[in-house]
């Protein structure tokens, strides 16, 4: 794989004496498309919320570029080039398209004056970009006007904006259509063909499992496995080992034909 | 998994959109605060019906330009408080407190202007303290804040013992004309509480400060998430309340030349009632400048209004209520919340 993005060392973090994330070491290299897995509380969003810096972690380091970096805020990570599409969508559901897609990082002169037309400009070209222009709205129009899909599309505008190096999706298909799930994945895809990485956790295992090179799955805070799709082989065998995590008493469950209408 | 058929490209069609006339935008934009000038046309026309003698001769104006600059300053900031997600009630006793340092340095034959200036830097000190003790105290803003207006002003009534501080040197000086005077017959404070209202306006709409308070008063984990430092931009909006208090407070003690210990003390409601008559509404993340002035200007006329159009003073508080709430279902209807 090329240069190393991120690493992430032993990074826990605990409410109390309760563990979310005990000790996990994860890495993301350029240009790679990473899958996170696990069940409903093995501490991934967790484990993306400290890359992001909108959770502090209780123990670990964080290495950008080889880097270790300390005072690790959300702000950092941004300016690190790590974007984040949180599962909420982090949207100010009364503000603008515009607002959302330049919050916390206004287009400003040296007094701190926006620059409207500009922020305008660049928020008409990334939503076309995106392609979620279908419906009858512009940049000016309040995101609680928008729908789920449209929502996430100024969400992940907004990711692309920086030319982020590395983009972070939480579960970014949850509650979409078809179609806006098909423009998600074209998403991932154009990101990685333009040489980003993409740090990609989702519940749907055949979704993860095509577009992702690498998986990482997670069980009650800490990782259980590391494979690459190589070594994986199917989406099948991907199933049958969180099956397995899942039940661990249970009867592992062949591949059967027919199983990923049941998934989807 | 597959997908049979390629979904068509949407991208690939071009943004369809209505053509937006200018006019149909700005209104968009300022609906709440158009919907405040339609509420203060009808209270006027009312008012013009109700007392043509009085309301169609400039001594009434004249008369609310007096006191309207000192409920501008107060009202335009506590819009900024307000939108962030906050109240602050502890703005009358700062008001009175930073005119209390005014009063000091004057009375001590002090250049006033270094009275002005020390006088908004006590205001923002004061603000900084309230603002800090209710964002990194995690206290709520509604009872933190009262209790720091009781505080402040009953530190004021113990040190002066209630005794008032007369400026009467203040009078035809350079200083004096310039912050009390008269301009064409004019009040000059409006025009200055008027260019605080204009950077108020840009500072809310068009400055990277007004933007965040709207975000961090929308939703302060999506602003958090995105890299906003939420608590300062909180306690800056308490600041910024500060110097309007310190304002305000410069602005009262200069039009009679008289600083007294309760300086401030009534403005805590009508300044409050002004914001939400100006549309702004209780939940955070949007509010307006514009029709914050425009409440002030409403709630400024009401009082001295109905006396003039010749009740008795028994119904003032009545009408005042009820042009309060009329004005609140009026914006309901008018503005959306969206979740």
């Amino acid at each position: 794989m090329g240069e190393r993005l991120i690493e992430l060392r032993n990074i826990a973090k605990s409410y109390g004496r309760v563990f979310a994330v005990g000790g996990v070491d994860l890495h993301v290299d350029r240009g790679e498309v990473v899958g996170l897995l696990g069940d409903n509380g093995a501490g991934k969003s967790t484990l993306i919320k400290m890359l992001a810096g909108a959770i502090r972690p209780t123990s670990g380091e964080i290495f950008v570029r080889g880097v270790r970096e300390s005072h690790w805020n959300a702000a950092r990570s941004r300016n690190a080039g790590i974007e984040t599409v949180f599962q909420d969508r982090a949207l100010c559901v009364q503000q603008s398209i515009i607002r959302n897609i330049f919050l916390g990082r206004e287009l400003s002169n040296a007094f701190g004056l926006l620059d409207r037309k500009r922020e305008r400009a660049e928020a008409e070209r990334l939503m076309r970009d995106i392609g979620f222009t279908s419906k009858v709205f512009s940049p000016d129009s309040i995101v609680g006007q928008l729908s789920g899909g449209e929502r996430q599309g100024v969400a992940l505008a907004r990711a692309i904006y920086n030319k982020a190096d590395l983009i972070v999706m939480d579960e970014p298909t949850t509650a979409l259509s078809l179609t806006e799930t098909e423009k998600v994945f074209r998403f991932v895809r154009a990101v990685r063909a333009g040489g980003r990485s993409v740090l990609f956790i989702g519940h749907n295992i055949h979704h993860v499992f095509d577009i992702c090179e690498r998986f990482v799955v997670m069980d009650r805070g800490t990782v259980a496995l590391k494979a690459t799709k190589e070594e994986m082989g199917s989406a099948e065998r991907l199933i049958a080992y969180m099956e397995k995590l899942a039940h661990p008493q249970g009867i592992e469950i062949p591949p059967a034909p027919g199983h990923e209408a049941e998934a989807a | 998994m597959t997908v049979s058929i390629e979904p068509v490209d949407v991208s690939a069609r071009p943004v369809e959109r209505p053509p937006e006339s200018a006019v149909r935008r700005f209104a968009e934009r300022n609906r709440a605060a158009l919907g405040t000038l339609a509420v203060f046309v009808v209270m006027i026309a009312a008012f013009m019906a109700a007392s043509p003698a009085v309301f169609l001769s400039w001594p009434i104006y004249n008369s609310v330009l007096v006191t309207l600059p000192v409920a501008l300053c107060l009202v335009v900031p506590l819009v900024f408080v307000v939108t962030v997600g906050e109240i602050d009630l502890s703005f009358p006793a700062t008001m009175g407190c930073s005119a209390w340092v005014f009063a000091l340095i004057v009375h001590a034959g002090l250049n006033p202007l270094l009275g002005i200036v020390a006088a908004l830097i006590a205001g923002m000190a004061l603000g900084a303290c309230v603002g800090a003790l209710v964002v990194t105290g995690g206290l709520s803003s509604l009872i933190a804040t009262l209790g720091m207006n009781f505080m402040l002003r009953g530190l004021i009534m113990i040190v002066t013992q209630g005794k008032s501080i007369a400026l009467l040197e203040l009078q035809d000086t350079t200083v004096g004309s310039v912050f009390a005077g008269q301009v064409f017959g004019v009040p000059v404070q409006i025009f200055w509480a008027l260019a605080f209202v204009l950077f108020a306006g840009l500072l809310f709409n068009g400055h990277r400060f007004g933007a965040r308070v709207r975000a961090v008063g929308d939703n302060p984990d999506s602003a958090t998430e995105m890299g906003v430092n939420v608590q300062r931009v909180r306690i800056l909006t308490f600041v910024f309340m500060g110097l309007g208090a310190a304002l305000a407070g410069v602005f009262s003690t200069m039009v009679n030349y008289t600083w007294w210990p309760t300086t401030g003390d009534g403005y805590l409601l009508p300044a409050i009632a002004s914001v939400f008559v100006g549309g702004t509404p209780t939940w955070g993340g949007v509010g307006t400048i514009a029709g914050g002035a425009i409440g002030a200007l409403i709630v400024s006329f009401i009082q001295s209004g109905i006396v003039a159009a010749g009740l008795s003073g028994f119904y003032v508080q009545f009408f005042n209520g009820l042009i309060i709430i009329l004005a609140l279902i009026g914006h309901r209807w008018n503005q959306k919340r969206y979740r």
